[in-house]
């Protein structure tokens, strides 16, 4: 009880403030340092690594969104969220952005009042077996217990799976990936789902990942991406052209490597609009004109902070599929820089 | 010589509400009185103002949509297209469950803990003492992972069931499994059966009455009932012959009979658990995560309930019982027949608020993935659907409501029994 009422509480008293807050750009500017959402742990897209320092491919777009706004990667305050806080946590303006694989879906950009910057991954629900289980195909999995982490999309694409194929299962609700990795280890439950990234990275701490599969079906649309509150439209801005500006250096060849070079001025008037060194696009959003250079050099472009992170040399070890380019067939596209 | 004066004219002039004792303390009272009202007034204003700004009106209407999510156990028929409200039923039964499983375990924990604390055996007493300090000192929610923990970890899998040569059996003659999803235990079934009642229609509020169960209950409350009208009629014919006449097996008959005929009609057997594809299937499934959660919470509040016990016997003068011994009655009959019903006096008023805290601290569930009130209500449907006042407000509500309930029922309870003063 005691709990609940300081819960109440702090959520009446963070809309307040989450409300009465004035620009969220001007806030974190005022404040040197970004408050950044993300998971509690995914090896891959957020997690402290043995320094204690955030790295993953959420937390790449934290650092060049703080790059881009403040000139430095490392002015991020990282927040820990479970699936059930995260959404309270932006709402009452504890985090200025959330990055944590969280799925774009009508009910939470229109009800919930958010507002989706882009996406980050495209994903989709799978599930994870022990491969002794001898199961092949999701519709094998009648009567079985499934683990699932509790506050997510996939809670809902889960019921409605098991529903149309008519067959049965046990949900067994559970707060953080960590918990869900024990209880799936130990037997607990037969199956964990979740989305396909993050079942990949999990498999990758395990002591024997050969001994897991991902089975075939996948199960929904997971548009992973980052997201900041609904109103904030020059705020929201910044967060998604930074995104977009990854996108595009990846698109333009612009990585991490040759930045220095080409942003003394290149023959492509796009890059160069992009890095600051033509036109005033930095100034329009309220940046400093090297913006999108800082947000590269942060973590490199999309597919350096891809590849370094989650890629197939990875222990995650996930191919680009439609994570590639528009170029090479995939799904990543980014709005001119006009 | 006498000097008359006219008695002071009452007047009252406007400084007097500061200056004059009379009022003073009135007036300041109203002052602090309007200023809290302002203050709950401005909080009203700012958070109704705020979630308008956000587009958010407070609205009840989420609770008719439907839910979307399931629930593993429910006492209920509940699936995924039942509404958000439907679901929050669910969860609040789950809550009385563990509530209700947990206040009768530590109760008889306590009591017998702290009895043995006050033994005369040194083992015995310092083994309680131990027990006492280590789960009263430990965080509750550290014992509910813990349990659950060694359950996930030391318990065998269903999987270890299967084949030839398994891994692991099941025990007590193949009717219970114990597993680290759960224990399986055999369930009743009838053959006979009479049907359930559908009550409330198809509202969320729906549920359906065992007419079986109420059958049982009945036959064996008029059977309890019987049982100690015998009694008193033995009673009785004690106090005016000095003979007691044998009571037990005619008591034990008018119990036993009736409740064994109505099962033999109803055709009485168990259903056993089995192992069939991934889970057990049939009997009764335990799930783990009340297990933790109902064990973690009956040894926890019975080291609190085993103080009280031992400071309400304690409370009682030593004369007592030795003007016991002194008529000749022997320690455990003393125990029953004088202290313990004095003790009551005292231990009643202080469990009240221990049977509150084990029911409020079951809200702690979602550690280990129960789906209680605070995990439905207060978590799946607050995420989903990001009313977060409304559904926190809701919340909080049933909790008082609950926690009302209890401290009514048990006041009753106390009055029965508290000291008539004459």
């Amino acid at each position: 009880m005691k709990k609940t009422v300081l819960l109440g509480a702090l959520t009446v008293a963070g809309l307040a403030a989450g409300a009465a807050a004035a620009g969220t750009l001007d806030d974190v500017k005022a404040r040197g340092t970004l408050n950044c959402g993300v998971t509690t742990g995914l090896v891959g897209f957020a997690a402290p690594d043995a320094n204690g320092e955030w790295a993953g491919f959420d937390v790449s777009i934290c650092r060049a969104v703080a790059a881009a706004v403040l000139g430095d990667s490392k002015a991020v305050e990282f927040v820990p969220t479970t699936g059930k806080t995260r959404f309270t946590a932006l709402a009452s303006g504890e985090i200025d952005m959330l990055a944590r694989n969280t799925t774009w879906t009508f009910s939470r950009d229109v009800d919930l009042k958010f507002e989706f910057t882009g996406v980050n991954y495209y994903d989709g629900q799978g599930f994870m077996v022990p491969k002794d289980l001898g199961v092949s195909s999701a519709k094998e999995l009648d009567g079985a217990t499934v683990c699932i982490q509790t506050g997510t999309t996939t809670e809902l694409n889960l019921a409605d799976f098991f529903r149309a194929n008519n067959i049965s299962y046990e949900p067994v609700p559970i707060e953080t990936n960590a918990e869900a990795q024990q209880q799936y280890l130990a037997g607990a439950c037969d199956v964990y789902t979740t989305d396909a990234s993050g079942l990949a990275a999990t498999r990758a701490t395990f002591d024997d990942p050969a001994g897991h599969v991902l089975l075939p079906e996948i199960i929904s649309k997971e548009p992973l991406g980052p997201l900041v509150r609904h109103g904030d439209h020059e705020w929201g801005d910044v967060v998604r052209w930074t995104l977009n500006a990854l996108v595009s250096a990846e698109e333009l060849g612009v990585t991490s490597a040759n930045i220095a070079e080409v942003s003394a001025g290149s023959n492509n008037p796009e890059i160069n609009r992009l890095l600051g060194s033509e036109g005033t696009l930095g100034e329009m959003m309220g940046l400093d004109a090297d913006w999108a250079k800082s947000a590269i050099m942060a973590g490199g472009n999309y597919g350096e902070i891809f590849s370094s992170n989650i890629g197939e040399e990875t222990p995650v070890g996930l191919a680009r599929g439609l994570n590639a380019q528009w170029t090479n067939g995939g799904l990543l596209y980014s709005p001119p820089f006009r | 010589m006498t000097t008359l004066s006219d008695p002071p004219q009452e007047s009252f002039r406007l400084s007097q509400l500061i200056y004059d004792t009379r009022y003073r303390s009135m007036t300041i009272q109203i002052i602090a009185l309007i200023g809290f009202l302002l203050l709950l007034g401005w909080l009203f204003g700012n958070t109704a103002q705020n979630l308008a700004d956000l587009g958010k009106e407070p609205s009840f209407r989420f609770l008719s949509e439907p839910a979307g999510y399931d629930i593993n156990q429910r006492l209920l028929e509940y699936n995924s297209q039942d509404t958000h409200l439907r679901a929050a039923f669910v969860g609040l039964l789950n809550t009385l469950v563990v509530a209700l499983l947990g206040c009768i375990t530590a109760t008889i924990l306590g009591v017998a803990i702290g009895v043995l604390r006050l033994s005369s055996n040194w083992v015995v007493s310092k083994l309680m003492m131990i027990y006492v300090e280590t789960f009263r000192n430990v965080p509750v929610l550290l014992w509910i992972v813990f349990v659950m923990a060694i359950m996930i970890e030391t318990m065998p899998a269903p999987r270890a069931f299967k084949g030839e040569n398994p891994a692991s059996e099941m025990m007590l003659n193949d009717s219970v499994a114990v597993t680290n999803r759960g224990v399986y235990v055999p369930e009743p079934l009838f053959t006979n059966t009479l049907g359930d009642v559908h009550l409330f229609g198809a509202a969320s509020m729906r549920f359906d009455v065992s007419l079986d169960l109420l059958a049982l209950m009945l036959v064996l409350g008029a059977s309890l009932w019987g049982a100690s009208w015998f009694r008193k009629r033995a009673d009785k014919i004690q106090e005016l012959t000095g003979d007691r006449p044998k009571t037990w097996h005619v008591r034990l008959g008018l119990i036993v009979v009736p409740t064994a005929v109505l099962l033999y009609v109803l055709g009485f057997h168990l259903g056993y658990p089995e192992l069939k594809g991934f889970n057990f299937k049939g009997g009764t499934h335990f799930r783990n995560s009340l297990i933790a959660l109902w064990l973690a919470l009956s040894l926890y509040t019975a080291a609190f309930i085993a103080e009280i016990v031992r400071a309400g016997i304690m409370a009682i003068d030593h004369g007592q019982s030795e003007a016991a011994a002194a008529l000749g009655l022997r320690p455990n009959r003393t125990m029953k027949l004088v202290i313990l019903p004095q003790a009551l006096r005292v231990i009643v008023p202080p469990m009240i608020s221990n049977y509150l805290n084990l029911t409020k601290n079951s809200s702690l569930a979602i550690a280990v993935g129960y789906m209680d009130l605070t995990g439905t209500l207060m978590g799946i449907t607050l995420n989903q659907t990001g009313r977060e006042l409304e559904t926190v407000l809701l919340t909080m509500l049933i909790y008082l409501a609950i926690s009302l309930s209890i401290s009514a029922v048990m006041n009753m309870y106390n009055n029965r029994v508290k000291m008539v003063e004459r």
